[in-house]
């Protein structure tokens, strides 16, 4: 099955009834499957004008009840940017797929890269906290847009699939399970106000046309959910709470693998170069090699850094151009060197045999 | 339910408009037509973008989303497929529907999706404090127009016809009853419904165009609104209308297919 398809399946399989999107390469063979699949489902697909309208649909949809997702590249990926944001202010849930692309501006749509793991943590304006998974295989494109439905629910924020066009047109053998776990949105308690958090900081859902008679707005607003723009309390107090509720719960939603944590030489990676990794390892299967390989990037759960006692260096390859290597030397004092990657091609185990002072 | 009071949000009161401003009209218009039509508080959502006339949902206490300027469209597009059976209403202002939003505005009319939109034209972008939007009519005064506007206004209510919607039709803050009647009539027609509803801005507009009072912009309106009928007697008398008149009245009302149509409407 090809990654953007398991893609589009996990998302089916996760109750997904409502996608917006616009085409892009190399992102749209998971509108086409949702176009050509939801439809017989009973659910809705929609092609909108432009990227800023899919946002806006799947924002709408999601409000209406729906499980509601949408999936670009790089330059749909950047429309969005405002409307990342309305999400996070006004905690909807929502997933959205970036399969990426080398950027800046069109630059290679037909060829992949992670350049935009930044931008989804940072793009839209103003102080935010959000989730985004990474596959490596074709079946992680399938369990990991499964789960990333759960974790919009359960957090009430948007969720990024922050893809690739590598994994996106791989053909790989996937295990569809009878049925994945679903676990949806909790809805408003009675007595609660429609914008008032439980003790996990994050409110119940006031789904539209349940009497609640909500209102929604993007502007910083009070726990009814009315606006109140200009009370510096109240605005410190939400945005804290909207990092806070994601942040405080790194390290238990984080998903990774740890390879020979006694290691010296250890590998961080996400996505892709994981896959160049575990070729390494598999050729040189004589030499200690640490991996470490994070499924859930956002949050950074930099505890796992501690899981490997005898480091003395982590090797962080990337298709971009050190995105993730300078997070993760934040939070170490062991060096970490950068191995970017960008122009479309995958590192070779050569390339990361020769980073370890290998000789080949 | 009995009057529109009901459908106030009375704890956020007061508002945050003008004195004299046209939204508040248009606003009790609109209230009065969904009684009218007896739609179920819970069962409504009203949709905006940004601006004065877009803080409107917020006053009615329905389920509303204040979305972003210019999208308010988009996101109905979303409540209102995903969920058909919602009677979706979207308020817009000029700048939010034409300007920034225009793309979502002609591609909402050519899908048809059943909703009624109300556009309160002031010819202005209000809550910014009076920069020209594309309604602003040649020669006046805006913040970024100092020097009298020079571009050619776009007409909503023509757009709209053009571009696909079942319904459309321009009435003032003025013409109370015609603007009612007109929601109405929007409301009761599947498909696409889009009332233009010209307002008065007194501070962002009035102001700077020799129209300070609430009374001689809702007297400007009056005296430049041209029905439509009379319009066309016109052109076909090869007289044009002057500057700054416009028309109004009913421009299109016919039943082509449209999209979110609940099957026991149809
Ligand atoms: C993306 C974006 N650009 C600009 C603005 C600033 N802005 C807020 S309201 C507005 C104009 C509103 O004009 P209109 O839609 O005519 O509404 P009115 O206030 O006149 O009712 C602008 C430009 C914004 N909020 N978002
Ligand atoms: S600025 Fe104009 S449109 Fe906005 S509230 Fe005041 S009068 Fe109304
Ligand atoms: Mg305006």
């Amino acid at each position: 099955m090809q990654g953007n398809i398991a893609c589009a399946e996990g998302a089916l399989a996760a109750g997904c009834s409502f996608f917006g999107g616009y085409p892009i390469t190399p992102s749209t063979e998971v509108a086409e499957h949702m176009a050509r699949i939801l439809p017989k489902k009973g659910g809705t697909f929609i092609q909108m004008e432009d990227e800023l309208a899919s946002i806006s649909s799947i924002i709408g949809a999601s409000w209406a009840g729906a499980r509601s997702m949408t999936a670009t590249s790089g330059p749909g990926f950047s429309l969005m940017m405002e409307n990342i944001g309305y999400a996070v202010m006004t905690e909807t849930p929502i997933v959205i797929v970036n399969i990426q692309r080398g950027g800046p501006s069109t630059g290679q749509p037909t060829m992949g890269a992670q350049g935009d793991m930044m931008q989804c943590r940072f793009g839209s304006h103003g102080d935010y906290s959000t989730i985004a998974l990474v596959p490596s295989t074709v079946q992680e494109m399938f369990d990991l847009t499964a789960k990333a439905f759960n974790l919009a629910d359960r957090f009430r924020c948007p969720v990024f699939l922050m893809s690739d066009e590598i994994i996106g047109h791989m053909r790989e053998k996937v295990t569809i399970p009878e049925e994945v776990d679903i676990i949806r949105r909790r809805p408003l308690k009675e007595g609660k106000l429609p914008f008032e958090p439980e003790d996990d900081m994050i409110p119940g859902f006031p789904e539209f046309g349940k009497g609640y008679r909500v209102h929604v707005t993007g502007l910083t607003h009070d726990e009814r959910g009315y606006p109140e723009a200009t009370n510096c309390e109240l605005h410190s107090e939400l945005v804290t709470r909207l990092v806070n509720k994601i942040e405080s719960k790194r390290h238990e939603i984080a998903d990774y693998d740890i390879i020979n944590p006694q290691a010296e030489i250890v590998f961080i990676t996400y996505g892709p170069p994981g896959r160049a990794v575990r070729q390494l390892m598999h050729d040189y299967s004589d030499l200690e090699i640490g991996h470490l390989n994070l499924r859930i990037v956002w949050p950074f759960p930099e505890k796992v850094l501690k899981e490997f006692p005898n480091a003395s260096k982590f090797i962080v390859p990337e298709l971009n151009m050190g995105q993730m290597a300078r997070e993760i030397q934040r939070h170490t004092s062991i060096e970490v060197e950068s191995l970017p990657k960008i122009g479309g091609e995958m590192h070779t185990p050569d390339e990361l045999f020769r980073a370890m002072g290998g000789d080949s | 339910m009995k009057s529109v009071e009901d459908w106030y949000r009375h704890d956020r009161m007061p508002h945050i408009f003008c004195t004299g401003c046209g939204n508040g009209t248009v606003i009790n218009c609109t209230l009065e037509a969904v009684m009218q039509m007896g739609w179920d508080i819970d069962n409504t959502i009203f949709i905006s973008g940004i601006g004065c006339s877009s803080r409107s949902p917020g006053y009615i206490t329905t389920d509303s989303l204040h979305t972003t300027h210019g999208r308010a469209l988009a996101f109905a597009t979303g409540v209102k497929l995903a969920k058909p059976e919602f009677d979706v209403v979207v308020f817009t202002g000029d700048g939010d529907l034409s300007a920034i939003g225009g793309n979502h505005f002609i591609h909402a009319c050519r899908r048809n999706i059943n909703m009624t939109v109300i556009c309160m034209n002031n010819m202005i972008y209000g809550m910014t404090g009076g920069q020209g939007s594309p309604c602003t009519p040649a020669g006046a005064i805006s913040t970024t127009t100092p020097y009298g506007a020079t571009e050619p206004v776009f007409d909503l209510a023509r757009l709209a016809e053009a571009s696909g919607a079942n319904y459309s039709a321009r009435w003032t803050a003025y013409h109370v009853k015609e603007l009612t009647k007109a929601i109405k009539v929007g409301m009761e027609i599947p498909g696409f419904s889009f009332i233009e509803a010209m307002t008065q801005c007194p501070t962002s507009y009035g102001r700077r165009n020799k129209l300070r009072t609430t009374t001689s912009m809702l007297e400007y309106m009056r005296d430049n609104a041209v029905l439509l009928n009379k319009a066309k007697r016109m052109e076909a008398e090869g007289r044009e209308l002057s500057p700054g008149r416009f028309t109004v009245g009913e421009f299109v009302k016919r039943f082509r297919p449209a999209l979110g149509v609940v099957k026991d409407e149809e």
